[in-house]
């Protein structure tokens, strides 16, 4: 049971992680890029949860916690930078 | 600091949610742990100021309880619909921005309508004007007018449901006065 | 997981095997989201919001395995975590990607707020051509000083459109 729990949850993550990474490469724009980083971060909290919930222990919590607040500093900062750069450019 | 001091009752919410992230932290939460905590949050509300939050007063749990299991069915329910968007529909799908003008004029109330909003798959807020309180939605695989009608009256819901459970008597009563819930005119 | 489990254990940990892989599958769908949507608004739907319930799911299936109180607490103020800052990020990376014409306008069945947008583009316009002094320092920072400083506050404090 716990074995085959393991490698499905493993399997769909690691397709999971592999597109947002496609994504990250091939990214039209800078904000494609944040978004799917944003989504590998919260892929990575999946995978750190599983492993808790799975092995019945909770070290990694106070990590996944971490990890959300750094996606949303991340995505936060980098969405402001954008909007600067573009709006002077536009206004000029 | 020259502002006026924030009473210990508008502070309490954000006191009890610290000692709360203290404890779960810790994950203890004997007497003695949770004391400490809020020593603490005492010290961290008081050197990290921050505009207080200004809450009605009330709070019903009776409409909160419900609001918060029909919350969480509505976000079930529209993860999956997003889901199979993404995997039958995907490049074709049509949205649509669509300005909804909010009842309350109150921070509070619109930032809530907003987060609860922007929780359910399917809508987003794209911006926000305070001077008339009206969000712009983005709602995904909007088709028509019929698509938005509906998104926006499903946004004045949220709005009235949640201004049932902590609006001020003023809004509840002009919520109240404008009896059932009519679509409003679009945007300003 | 136990081991062998018999009884009430073998329940749990079938919950709980249901729930992480329903979990997982709600990553694979912000993932298939992220690779088949079409511009940057639809994307962000499908990426940020169904991990909400996932992660929703995989603590709900950890509190269940670990089968002590002391435990839902802290998953609450995880999970809560989560709640308050994802449609903040959300609505920045959209108000970003709005603002510097990410969208695909013919894609967007009505766009209430380009109305409102040019309107006021019309009117900064015109106080441009009034007085240049006043109206170069308000444009080169538009509604981002104000988002900046509603952010201590909350998350839609912005100024809006009307900036």
């Amino acid at each position: 049971m716990k074995d085959i729990v393991l490698i499905v949850t493993a399997v769909i993550l690691s397709l999971a992680a592999a597109g947002a990474i496609y994504r990250i490469a091939v990214g039209p724009s800078l904000l494609d890029r944040v978004l799917a980083a944003d989504v590998l971060l919260a892929i990575l909290g999946a995978a750190l949860a599983v492993d808790m919930a799975v092995n019945r222990h909770l070290n990694n919590l106070v990590l996944l916690v971490a990890l959300t607040l750094i996606g949303f500093v991340g995505s936060v900062t980098v969405a402001r930078f954008v909007a600067d750069r573009r709006g002077q450019v536009n206004d000029s | 600091m020259s502002r006026k001091r924030t009473s210990f009752r508008t502070e309490l919410p954000l006191l009890v949610w610290l000692v709360l992230v203290w404890g779960a932290l810790w994950r203890d939460f004997s007497p003695g742990n949770l004391a400490f905590g809020a020593l603490i949050a005492v010290v961290v509300a008081r050197i990290f100021y921050l505009p207080p939050v200004e809450l009605s007063g009330r709070f019903n749990v009776w409409r909160a309880i419900p609001f918060a299991a029909v919350f969480l069915g509505k976000v079930v329910a529209a993860s999956f619909q997003v889901m199979y968007l993404a995997v039958f529909r995907g490049p074709s799908v049509s949205n649509a921005v669509v300005a909804v003008p909010l009842r309350s004029h109150s921070d509070l109330m619109v930032t809530a309508t907003g987060h609860v909003i922007s929780l359910i798959p399917g809508s987003l807020v794209v911006e926000v004007d305070r001077s008339t309180s009206t969000l712009y939605i983005h709602g995904l695989n909007v088709r028509n007018d019929v698509d938005t009608a509906k998104l926006r009256k499903e946004v004045q819901d949220a709005e009235a449901s949640l201004i049932r459970i902590m609006g001020t008597n003023a809004e509840l009563e002009a919520l109240q006065a404008e009896g059932r819930t009519a679509t409003r005119g679009v945007g300003p | 997981m136990t081991p062998n489990a018999t009884g009430a254990d073998a329940v749990i940990d079938a919950v709980t095997a249901v729930l992480l892989i329903v979990g997982a599958l709600m990553s694979l769908g912000a993932a298939i989201g992220l690779l088949r949507f079409p511009d940057l608004m639809s994307r962000m739907h499908a990426a940020t919001k169904p991990q909400v319930l996932g992660l929703f799911l995989v603590l709900a299936a950890i509190g269940l395995q670990m089968r002590e109180w002391w435990v839902w607490p802290i998953l609450v103020v995880a999970w809560i975590f989560q709640l308050l800052t994802v449609p903040v990020s959300a609505h920045m990376v959209g108000r970003a990607g709005y603002r510097t014409k990410h969208l695909h306008p013919e894609l967007l069945s009505t766009d209430e707020l380009e109305a409102v947008v040019l309107r006021a583009a019309v009117k900064r316009d015109a106080e441009k051509a009034e007085g240049s002094d006043s109206a170069i320092p308000r444009t080169a920072n538009g509604g981002n000083a104000g988002a900046n400083r509603g952010s201590v506050g909350g998350p839609d404090g912005s100024r809006g459109p009307s900036a």
